[in-house]
């Protein structure tokens, strides 16, 4: 692990709401380059948040106060918004959540999915679509001629999906943000796409910082695991540890309230109240410590 | 939550229109007790007083008057009493219209919507100022044809508002629920529906209450509105408009009144309706 | 042979496709459910589970009769519901309630929580000591009592489905219809929830139809399951056994499907 170089290194990074609480307190995690790193916890946990400041779309009235983003060596802290644009657009990607809203439902599919090769890297249209064409065989998508024409709400939930992991992989980007891609999806589909995103992520030696609330997609996609509360990583370990032996009790908690069909009658636990204020004598702790340091 | 906070700002605008509401209502009220002079009486000794920070103003006229030596700021103050009357009862006669045919397309949908919204379609196709100086003049002039002319033309507005927001909440779980407690259907639309829809209601009402007073004032300035005799602030521009080069004050005092009024109405409206809201409060 | 509540045959239900409306006229129907039957046991929770498009809460709305079948019979209890006029139907109403998936969408944002819990007792004929009654549905599902005077934007998630539980429960009803009711929940709230509402099932002897895409919960909760596809049912039976040997190839696939929260490398390529 530690002999692969780095992908993305985040370091104590702090965001906080215009009333100056923190969303993020003082958050690092490493991703290996073509590693998937997954991040779980409930909502408000400021899991998708990571990714957003990552990408520079943080929320209206969020702001990066503290820590750094390194991207395959490069501090983006120290570059002009301009060039930290240019390094994110050429780069990064993000598969987003809900691949309806995701899409503009006036536009056909082709154009949209082009739209980033030929703007922001400059791409001639006509090797664009080439490209575009090439990934949507990738994406196992047997009629690339009739989704290029197609609109939005011409496809199932299942294919706009495909469509947009094909374009966020369409330019080779080094880091990809996935922003709880399968939740609005069927098992069975999500399945499909999970296995699609390992195939094309394993072919490509793309890194992946996955964002989820569900600890079996976790368990099944990643290699290296950060489980957020409140804003803070409570733990960060390889997967087959934190599934073999979770450290943290919040971890161990969470994994006791994931129901499983293999075992109905040990799954399911209430997380304990004790586990809950322990987490919230962490993060008044975490606090104090911060205010302290920042007056 | 920011945009929670964004619409709690506007109090400052709410008061500011609340205030100049609050004077023209009670100018309609106290007519009498305020106005320093009588509205109607001429007397051409003191035609086209100028206002009284200028020469020649007389005490008495603080807003001089016009081209028969009427007291004008006595006339804009009866000219109140018109405006508040019309305001009230013709848009509340339009919302109510309005509001109650669009919850019953809305919510009941099918052939009662179908009827309504072509109803609604082929209205909305007349020009407005057409149709209403065509209404006072099939009415005959007078306070009360101008009310049903301003009631009949713009309940449409209200229709296709709360047409629109009904059919939001007919869709949300807690009308299911209703059906399920086993309410009736119009129960289900006067206590659950209809309170979620007030809001817009509300804000409207009072964009109507301008509109209704632009509207009598554009039938008076046609002098197709009551009895020319009654001061009117449509009627005062009306005749301001003839003497603009010899009097401007004739004008512009009962436009500065008529914008102000307006205005205030529909700033009071949109910030009753973030009061209104408990989602927004 | 098991004491049932629900005896449903035949069951078909088609909405008009708005979709393929033409200009004029009426829009052509769509057959969502193809001819169901099944039976729902006396105080045991059913569960009723498929993928998006199966059916499931269209089966759900036309047992407490949101929807009006278009064909078969629906006896609940002895009568049979499936096409009996509204009036006919009030009296039954009170036995048979619902929990809605989004408890947002479900409470009524202009009524404070204790006129929301208080309105199916006052329209059934329970309005006397309706604060002590309100109270007692509140405490019921751990809330405390005064929460009657919040509204439902100063509630929590887990806080708003506890209300929306309360309410379903308050006029101790025979059949309660769960649909998707923890879909919307983070874990942690999810496994309250659920704990809940199986303690409160065994106590009054509820007899639920729990509708839900995840067949871990459903495990966990059911003692019966139907498994639906595409307007019909796949299969159905005791949840164990179902789970134990799978008969059909679809369940078998839906089970494969769910990813567990443990480590199997082989489960993507499987």
């Amino acid at each position: 692990m530690t002999a692969q170089p780095l992908c993305l290194s985040i370091g104590a990074l702090s965001a906080t709401l215009p009333n100056g609480d923190r969303v993020l307190r003082s958050v690092s995690l490493d991703v290996a380059a073509g590693e998937v790193h997954a991040l779980v916890g409930e909502s408000g946990a400021g899991k998708s948040m990571i990714g957003k400041a990552l990408l520079g779309v943080l929320p209206p009235g969020v702001r990066q106060v503290e820590g750094s983003i390194t991207l395959e060596g490069t501090r983006l802290e120290t570059l002009a918004p301009a060039a930290r644009r240019r390094l994110i657009g050429a780069r990064t990607a993000l598969i987003p959540q809900d691949p309806l809203t995701a899409l503009n439902p006036s536009r056909r599919i082709g154009p949209q999915m082009t739209d980033r090769l030929t703007h922001i890297l400059g791409w001639p249209a006509a090797s664009a679509r080439a490209r575009i064409r090439e990934m949507l065989a990738e994406v196992h998508i047997r009629e690339p001629d009739r989704v290029i024409a197609a609109y939005p709400h011409e496809l199932s939930g299942g294919m706009r999906q495909r469509v947009l992991i094909a374009a966020a992989f369409a330019a080779e980007p080094r880091l990809i943000v996935a922003d709880e891609p399968t939740t609005a999806l069927d098992v069975t589909v999500q399945k499909q796409i999970l296995r699609l995103i390992a195939d094309l992520q394993r072919r490509h030696g793309t890194a992946i910082l996955f964002v989820t609330h569900d600890l079996g997609v976790v368990a099944k996609i990643s290699q290296s695991v950060s489980v957020l509360y409140a804003g803070m990583v409570v733990e960060r370990a390889p997967a087959p540890e934190l599934f073999a032996t979770p450290r943290h009790a919040y971890t161990k908690a969470l994994m006791a309230a994931t129901p499983r069909y293999t075992h109905p009658a040990s799954s399911l636990q209430p997380v304990n109240s004790a586990v809950l204020a322990e987490l919230a004598l962490e993060v008044r702790a975490a606090d104090t410590e911060w205010k302290r340091a920042h007056g | 939550m920011d945009s929670a906070r964004a619409t709690r700002r506007p109090s400052a605008r709410l008061w500011l229109a609340g205030l100049w509401l609050a004077l023209v209502f009670i100018a309609a009220i106290a007519a009498p007790l305020l106005a320093p002079q009588d509205p109607l009486a001429q007397d051409l000794l003191y035609e086209r007083l100028p206002p009284f920070w200028m020469a020649g103003s007389e005490s008495g006229y603080p807003l001089g008057t016009d081209s028969l030596g009427r007291d004008l700021l006595s006339r804009l103050i009866y000219g109140a009493r018109i405006a508040v009357i019309v305001a009230l009862v013709a848009a509340f006669a339009a919302c109510l219209l309005g509001s109650a045919l669009g919850l019953i397309a809305g919510y009941f949908g099918g052939w009662a919507d179908r009827i309504i919204s072509r109803l609604v379609d082929i209205w909305m196709a007349f020009p407005p100022v057409l149709f209403a100086i065509l209404l006072v003049a099939v009415l005959g002039t007078g306070l009360h044809s101008v009310i049903i002319a301003i009631a009949v033309i713009d309940w449409t507005r209200f229709c296709r508002v709360v047409r629109a927001e009904t059919m939001v909440q007919a869709r949300m779980d807690y009308i299911e629920n209703a059906r399920i407690v086993g309410f009736g259907r119009w129960r289900i639309m006067l206590s659950e529906v209809l309170p979620n829809v007030l809001p817009p209601i509300i804000a409207l009402l009072s964009l109507e209450m301008g509109i209704a007073v632009i509207v009598e004032a554009i039938l008076s300035f046609v002098n197709l509105s009551i009895s020319t005799d009654d001061p009117t602030w449509g009627g005062i521009i009306a005749e301001g408009r003839l003497s603009i080069h010899q009097a401007w004050w004739i004008l512009v005092f009962p436009l500065i009144t008529l914008f102000l009024t307006v205005l205030s109405f529909s700033q009071f409206g949109e910030g009753l309706k973030s009061r209104f809201d408990p989602v927004l409060r | 042979m098991a004491d049932r509540l629900f005896t449903v045959e035949g069951l078909k239900v088609s909405l008009p496709d708005m979709a393929r409306k033409p200009l004029l006229g009426p829009a052509p129907m769509l057959d969502i459910l193809h001819g169901l039957d099944f039976t729902l046991e006396r105080n045991c929770i059913t569960g009723i589970v498929g993928e998006s498009g199966s059916g499931k809460s269209t089966l759900g709305r036309a047992l407490v009769r949101l929807l009006e079948p278009s064909a078969g019979s629906v006896v609940f209890d002895g009568h049979d519901i499936a096409h009996l006029p509204e009036p006919a139907l009030k009296p039954l109403r009170r036995d048979l309630q619902m929990i809605f998936q989004d408890p947002m969408s479900s409470l009524n944002p202009r009524r404070t929580i204790g006129a929301i819990i208080a309105a199916p007792m006052r329209h059934h004929g329970l309005a006397d000591r309706i604060d002590e009654r309100v109270a007692a549905a509140l405490t019921r599902v751990g809330l405390p009592e005064n929460f009657a005077a919040r509204y439902r934007h100063q509630l929590s998630g887990g806080q708003r489905q506890r209300v929306g539980i309360a309410r379903a429960l308050a006029l101790e009803p025979k059949f309660v219809l769960a649909d998707e009711i923890v879909s919307g929940l983070d874990v942690s709230t999810q496994a309250q929830i659920l704990t809940l509402l199986d303690q409160l099932a065994s106590e009054m002897g509820l007899t639920i139809a729990f509708i839900s895409h995840d067949l871990s919960v459903i495990r966990r909760l059911c003692r019966n399951t139907i498994v639906m596809r595409a307007g019909r049912i796949v299969e159905a039976g005791p949840t164990d056994a179902l789970f134990a040997a799978p008969r059909e190839t679809y369940t078998r696939e839906l089970i494969a499907a769910i990813p567990l929260p443990e480590i199997d490398d082989d489960w993507l390529t499987r």
